[in-house]
């Protein structure tokens, strides 16, 4: 009961006057029938308790005081708290909303796709030199299958995938699929219905290709023959058959937006830098992987193991004793042989078979920038010969097959029965100068001065050029010995003929 | 391709660059004055002359000939117009199975043309790389000889042949 209607209830009793005090509560009520009931004793004994009763209630007020400040108190202390809490709920709902709409992405649109993008002859040769880059149909086509029909199973951090039908099929393959769709698998690897691919399919690549390229690659691909095929359901490990953790792979791998520009470098470079990072994708193979079949980032083109195969380092930790040349590229590339280096094989026969069909220019611009890289990259460094050295080589171990093996070949008779020493065991051959066997190509060993046959050797002085002479003396330092090459030879054959031959 | 000057004729032959000379002259051009003997320099019978200079044409690749021309004993005349060495070899009779005497011929017109009036040990030094299984080598030097006098006097009296009947 509020203070100040007991204070006047407490005057009225005093004074007798019971008027104008509202009389609502019950207490007062049952008091004043007590009252009225009981004599003037009684009265001053109910007085004290009234007292008592009102002290009572006062203190009770204080409380109640107390207590609704304390409620005010609390009421705005839950009045912070619920704010925070819903601040807290809508930043989780928030992060939530974001998860699912990144873990569930959309599925596409079911339109009809093939009137988006004009399917005209120049728009698909474009397409079939991208795709001839990007080497599709090495992976979407199955042993004994259809082109780009799909099924090839690749073994693969997350289990064995199988390569999608991306032929125009409508109930096997990407027959339905808008050029949106397909934009958005080949930059996000996510399909036209929502779900992700595994990255074995090289999005993370194919992410840095222009629109054009992708809108020529879907007009070649649309304009193939429908092939109805259905893909093999893949064979994921645990935990991938989850795909929507590989939302996850994304955001630590896929790496999005253009391959940037250099100003420094030729325009050719630059296409070649474009080719090879986007459609290209040779960092995919060429490039060591993580436990999660990622490239790693500080060791791009450091070398990698495809099927087995070691794909080989394309920068400067490259094992090739020479170095390789634009023109040897672009025939390596577009023929699969390089007459300096050898024959593709393995996978890498796959990819060269296809860049077979690519525009000229293209792979002259990749053979462009691989020349640059070849020179990038530290450590391990191996010091290359160049195309000369093995031109020299070459015209040497000609000359070298036709003047010396019939006496200096391992397997010549002369050799095995003549008690001539291999010449890897010459010192001469050996030697830091190649002063000695410039003498003796020179001025062989006359039948006269010596006492057995094996001695002799016919002189070369008037036979062979100094040129001739230096490509034989080439020839047989990289043959016979491990020995580092001995260099500028032309110099040194003209030295030693001269001072052999004063006049 | 291989361009080779056999005889003053340019001849272009389609073969490995590492064929041995000798093969060349005999098997894609029919000049079958050199002989195989040996293969490994050893004899001579391959001899021709390269350049200005004899050599042993079976270590001789046609690749390092480049533009040096070649000369071979059907270079120096014909059976019906013997040169002067071949005049001497005939004269001395020099020849008994002549495998030998072609590279013979040709070792000695090259020594003529730097030795034009050699003496008996020079003779015997320039001439031997080649060998003579028959022997007939008193015959040979004396065929050479009588070469360097024909072609010296042939020399030293202008276009008077003294080795044939005068002009």
């Amino acid at each position: 009961m509020r203070a100040d209607i007991h204070m006047k209830m407490t005057h009225s009793v005093l004074t007798g006057n019971l008027h104008g005090v509202s009389t609502t509560c019950r207490d007062w009520c049952v008091w004043t029938d007590a009252l009225c009931n009981n004599g003037s004793r009684q009265i001053a004994l109910d007085l004290k308790l009234f007292r008592a009763e009102l002290q009572r209630m006062v203190a009770n007020n204080a409380s109640v005081q107390h207590q609704e400040h304390d409620i005010e108190v609390t009421r705005r202390n839950e009045f912070m708290k619920t704010k925070v809490t819903l601040l807290f709920f809508l930043v989780v709902a928030a992060s939530l909303i974001c998860t699912v709409r990144f873990w569930l992405p959309r599925a596409g649109s079911t339109s009809a796709p093939v009137q988006s993008v004009p399917l005209n002859p120049e728009l698909i040769a474009c397409g079939a030199g991208v795709a001839a880059v990007g080497d599709c149909v090495s992976c979407h086509t199955t042993a004994g299958g259809q082109a780009f029909a799909g099924g090839l199973p690749i073994k693969s951090a997350f289990g064995t995938i199988f390569s999608a039908n991306i032929t125009p099929d409508v109930g096997t393959g990407i027959g339905l699929w808008s050029l949106k769709n397909f934009t958005r698998a080949m930059r996000e690897g996510v399909s036209r219905d929502g779900h992700r691919l595994y990255p074995t399919f090289p999005y993370s690549n194919y992410t840095h290709m222009t629109d054009t390229d992708i809108a020529a690659l879907y007009a070649f691909l649309m304009s193939r023959t429908p092939v109805r095929a259905a893909t093999p359901l893949d064979q994921p490990v645990w935990p991938f058959q989850y795909r929507r953790l590989l939302g996850f792979w994304n955001l630590l791998f896929l790496h999005r937006g253009p391959v940037g520009k250099d100003p420094t470098q030729s325009i050719e470079w630059n296409r070649g830098h474009y080719l090879i990072e986007a459609a290209g994708h040779c960092e995919g193979c060429h490039t060591p992987l993580n436990f999660l079949d990622a490239e790693k980032a500080s060791e791009a083109f450091n070398g990698g193991i495809v099927d087995g195969w070691e794909a080989p380092a394309l920068n400067a930790r490259s094992r090739a004793p020479v170095r390789w040349s634009k023109e040897q590229l672009t025939a390596y590339l577009s023929t699969s042989f390089a007459s300096e280096h050898g024959a593709s094989a393995g996978s890498m026969l796959l990819v060269t078979q296809t860049l077979a069909y690519a525009r000229r220019e293209d792979v002259e611009a990749m053979s462009t920038y691989l020349v640059w890289l070849e020179t990038q990259g530290g450590g391990n460094h191996v010091s290359h010969g160049d195309s000369s050295t093995l031109a020299r080589i070459r015209r040497g171990e000609s000359l070298f097959s036709a003047s010396c093996a019939s006496c200096h070949d391992p397997e010549s008779p002369m050799n095995q029965l003549g008690g001539r020493p291999l010449l890897t065991l010459s010192t001469a051959v050996n030697a830091d100068s190649p002063r000695n066997i410039i003498n003796l190509i020179l001025a062989g060993i006359s039948q006269a001065a010596v006492a057995s046959p094996p001695h002799y050797m016919p002189p070369f002085a008037s036979t062979l050029t100094d040129s001739q002479i230096a490509d034989v003396v080439a020839y047989v330092r990289t043959r016979f010995t491990q020995k580092p090459a001995w260099p500028k030879l032309d110099d040194a054959v003209a030295k030693v003929r001269k001072e052999s031959n004063p006049t | 391709m291989i361009t080779l000057t056999v005889n003053g004729v340019h001849r272009t032959l389609d073969i490995d660059p590492s064929t041995p000379l000798l093969y060349a002259l005999r098997n894609q051009l029919q000049l079958n004055g050199a002989k195989f003997g040996c293969g490994l320099g050893q004899c001579g019978a391959c001899t021709v002359i390269v350049g200005t200079a004899p050599e042993f044409s079976c270590l001789l690749p046609v690749g390092a000939v480049g533009v040096r021309p070649v000369r071979t004993v059907e270079g120096l005349g014909t059976e019906a117009r013997p040169g002067p060495v071949q005049r001497a070899f005939i004269a001395q009779q020099a020849a008994q199975c002549g495998y030998c005497i072609a590279g013979m011929i040709m070792r000695a017109q090259a020594m003529l043309e730097v030795i034009p009036a050699p003496s008996d040990e020079q003779i015997r030094e320039q001439m031997a790389p080649n060998l003579c299984r028959c022997g007939t080598h008193m015959r040979i030097i004396a065929a050479v000889r009588q070469a360097a006098r024909d072609m010296s006097g042939q020399q030293t009296l202008g276009t008077v042949s003294v080795s044939g009947a005068r002009a």
